[in-house]
């Protein structure tokens, strides 16, 4: 392996300054369009968001200062061929993630196979014991994935990450996608791109036929959110809004005659689906964190009786830990017969020697994250750190090794962005959103595009001074 | 729906109805400074104080009732609890916190009110600007109460919303009467001197009142009419009266919704009867004072009953 890969592959634009066949139409309107028009849209687009609130909070700021992920408006576009071939990768994934966590939790075949090191899973935090020998309603674990991929060429995406707990930005999917239509209306009459709006449709479908056998004919699917001053509480009242769900707390809720149910202005009324936007260890203050006020107490009894689905369910954070991510090729050959369609991103497992060896040897190269970490916190990105950072964080990685993985510092693709001075490219990633019900797997064809705002830089993360574009799947 | 959510609906509604009324307040003390110099003026600022009920934290902090001084803690005291200010981030965060039960555009006004009343308080006011603040107030609550009436459904959201602003309304209404009626009393039987007429017009004024009393009396003032009119006049939108017509339409859809009454329903109906079968002579009998403490106890009843009855809070 080595420790930095290729060169930069711009998605608009090849080698010799040409447009690649993708963004022939969307340039073509591009062209015709005047910039000063172009620059008022552009400073527009920011009042939209203000105005509708699709705003976050940014933990460890001012309290409750909110802030706007900042919204580009040049999409990222994706060919019907490609998406393709993606969304087959990620059927594919997303089919062995699943299978996995049932296998984690019921005899471990996986890991008497010899395949899996059981250490992975000793004293790890996001393996729940209380999980262990319980098969969620339908065998749903990941009830919604984001899968996140990065494109280093033209055929080359590889999946940085899986997020089987709770990936959010799927609102920022669709209200970039309203707001390119609300700007540029004639833009989607001359390029025809594949719609993503019926998502909440299709999320709260896909919860309710993953409703436990005591629901009625039509579940009631409530949306569990921490509360307003959670950074992702716009999508969660956003999300509940579009399913017409209710957005329920903690404090809404209670166990009632063996269910649980919310507190209505007439009485406790009973839930059947929990899409949850609270980590597991806040869930339930009887079996996880007992400080926990974000939660239901007994939930998790009335889980195990199979009285409610809770979505994602517990304990599939372990399926984001970042070591056994290292694992997916085989987890994925494993549980499907089949060679992985989507590579990973070459890993050094740091509680390996010979890989700790090379990553401290080569740190000011790699991107080292820690197993558990997410949200581009707790990372070091060698190329742009400074001596003293890199040292720092050297004596933290040799004081817990295993608590590490390393990787080469990807050339993400680049996608242009819109400057006052013109186009521009920037690093971009792609996090598509996937829903999983005993009725199959259902991909939204697009997701959400990150980009890095800042010249050079490779980090996406919206906490980190990343944006968003409308991403776009072509049509046939 | 969610008795968390009927709560937040409710309180939105009465911080906002509370940030109007402020406002109107604050209009008739501006007047005066205008009018009747810095003496008088600062006699009015104490009574918006007072009516407010922020004149103990005010004390607490300044020695005197100079203008800008007052306006600027009842605007946006950055410790005073129940600024203009605070009530509108309270007025936002209730709505964020039901933001499914709303419609988008009650939303949207609601937070663009907050926002444009934000940076337009983010700095001092001066005496200059505070037309213009006080005009931005009133035509924000307004606009956020006309998305409310133009876009959501008549069902329980809207009843809870509804319940909200009119207790709110009530209880100000109420307290202006309370706080002023030293003003109407003395002169209840004779015609009074201009400065009483100045009194009786900022009576009006902080209720909005003012042009439809003059319209339905042919511009004579009596403090009499004045009180029958903000106390018994079911036309004006901010009487007693009308107040309660309106807790009592939006309890009876409750009701219709839900199948059934409740307490809150009952304590009403003696309330309201209370004030239905009385007249303006016999208030005055009793004591105005008196009438208005007992209502504004009625009135607190009754916001109890609603929120013990649908389940506001645990």
């Amino acid at each position: 392996m080595q420790s930095t890969i290729g060169a930069t592959y711009d998605e608009m634009y090849d080698a010799d300054g040409t447009i690649r066949p993708a963004y022939a139409r969307f340039h073509d309107w591009y062209e015709g369009q005047d910039r000063d028009w172009l620059k008022k849209q552009d400073a527009e687009a920011e009042r939209f968001f203000r105005r509708t609130g699709i705003t976050f909070n940014v933990y460890g700021d001012d309290a409750g200062e909110e802030r706007l992920i900042p919204f580009d408006m040049i999409p990222r576009i994706i060919t019907a061929n490609e998406w393709r071939k993606l969304s087959r990768g990620i059927e594919q994934r997303v089919r062995a993630l699943n299978a996995f966590l049932h296998d984690l939790y019921h005899r471990q075949e996986i890991v008497r196979s010899g395949r899996l090191p059981e250490r992975l899973l000793r004293g790890n935090e996001a393996f729940l014991p209380q999980m262990v020998g319980f098969t969620p309603p339908g065998d749903v674990y990941t009830h919604v994935v984001g899968i996140d991929l990065v494109r280093t060429g033209p055929d080359e995406f590889m999946v940085l990450e899986d997020n089987a707990r709770t990936p959010s930005g799927v609102s920022y999917m669709l209200e970039n996608r309203e707001t390119m239509m609300a700007m540029f209306p004639e833009l989607f009459s001359r390029v025809a791109v594949r719609p993503v709006s019926d998502y909440p449709r299709r999320l709260a479908r896909s919860l309710a036929a993953c409703a436990p056998s005591c629901a009625g004919e039509r579940p009631v699917v409530a949306v569990l959110t921490p509360g307003i001053f959670n950074s992702a509480y716009f999508e969660h009242a956003f999300l509940a809004d579009q399913m017409g769900a209710e957005l329920v707390e903690g404090s809404d809720l209670r166990v009632v005659d063996g269910r649980i149910a919310m507190r209505t202005t007439t009485g406790y009324q009973p839930i059947d689906v929990i899409y949850r936007r609270v980590d597991d260890d806040y869930l339930d203050p009887l079996s996880f964190n007992k400080d926990s006020v974000l939660g239901v107490a007994g939930i998790m009894d009335i889980y195990r009786a199979g009285r409610i689905t809770i979505a994602n369910a517990p304990g599939t954070g372990i399926a984001d830990d970042k070591a056994i991510y290292s694992f997916m090729p085989e987890i994925v050959e494993f549980y499907t017969g089949e060679k992985p369609i989507l590579q990973n991103v070459p890993t050094w497992r740091c509680s390996e020697p010979e890989a700790l060896k090379y990553v401290l040897d080569n740190l000011k190269d790699l991107v080292v994250k820690e197993v558990h970490g997410s949200g581009g916190y707790g990372m070091l990105i060698g190329p742009t750190s400074s001596r003293g950072e890199i040292a720092r964080f050297e004596q933290k990685l040799r004081a817990r090794p295993e608590n590490y993985i390393a990787q080469p510092t990807l050339a993400l693709s680049t996608v242009p962005i819109f400057t006052k001075a013109g186009l521009a490219p920037r690093h971009v990633d792609l996090r598509p959103f996937v829903l999983v019900s005993p009725g199959g797997i259902d991909i939204t064809p697009g997701g959400l595009t990150r980009v890095a705002l800042k010249k050079g830089s490779l980090v996406v993360n919206s906490s980190q001074g990343g944006g968003t574009k409308d991403s776009w799947v072509l049509e046939d | 729906m969610l008795g968390r959510s009927a709560n937040g609906i409710y309180w939105m509604s009465r911080y906002l109805e509370r940030a109007e009324n402020s406002a109107r307040l604050l209009d008739v003390g501006f007047r005066m400074a205008l009018t009747r110099g810095a003496q008088a003026a600062s006699e009015e600022w104490r009574s918006v104080l007072v009516t407010t009920g922020q004149d103990v934290a005010y004390r607490q902090k300044f020695e005197d009732y100079a203008g800008p001084q007052v306006f600027n803690f009842i605007l946006r005291g950055p410790d005073n609890p129940a600024s203009v200010l605070a009530m509108l981030d309270n007025a936002r965060s209730n709505a964020r916190s039901v933001r499914t039960a709303l419609t988008r555009e009650a939303w949207e006004t609601t937070n663009e009110a907050w926002m444009v009343l934000r940076d337009m308080l983010a700095r001092p006011v001066r005496e200059t600007n505070l037309g213009d603040v006080i005009a931005a107030i009133r035509r924000q609550t307004t606009q956020v109460r006309g998305a409310m009436d133009g876009t959501m459904l008549r069902n329980e959201i809207f009843n809870f919303a509804r319940l909200g602003t009119f207790i709110e309304r009530a209880d100000s209404t109420a307290r202006i009467l309370d706080v002023k009626y030293y003003v109407l009393l003395p002169s209840l039987s004779w015609v009074g001197s201009s400065l009483d007429n100045v009194q009786w017009e900022t009576v009006l004024r902080s209720v909005a009142g003012d042009r439809a009393y003059r319209w339905l009396n042919a511009g004579r003032l009596d403090p009499r009419g004045i009180a029958e009119f903000l106390i018994l006049d079911g036309r004006f939108p901010r009487s007693l009266v009308f107040s309660y017509d309106k807790l009592a339409s939006n309890l009876a859809g409750l009701a219709r919704q839900y199948g059934g009454e409740t307490s809150a329903h009952e304590l009403l109906r003696a309330a309201r009867t209370k004030l239905q079968s009385v007249s303006i002579g016999q208030i005055i009998e009793g004591g105005l004072h008196e009438f208005i403490t007992d209502f504004i106890a009625d009135t607190i009843r009754i916001s109890q009953a609603i929120a013990a009855e649908y389940r506001f809070i645990e």
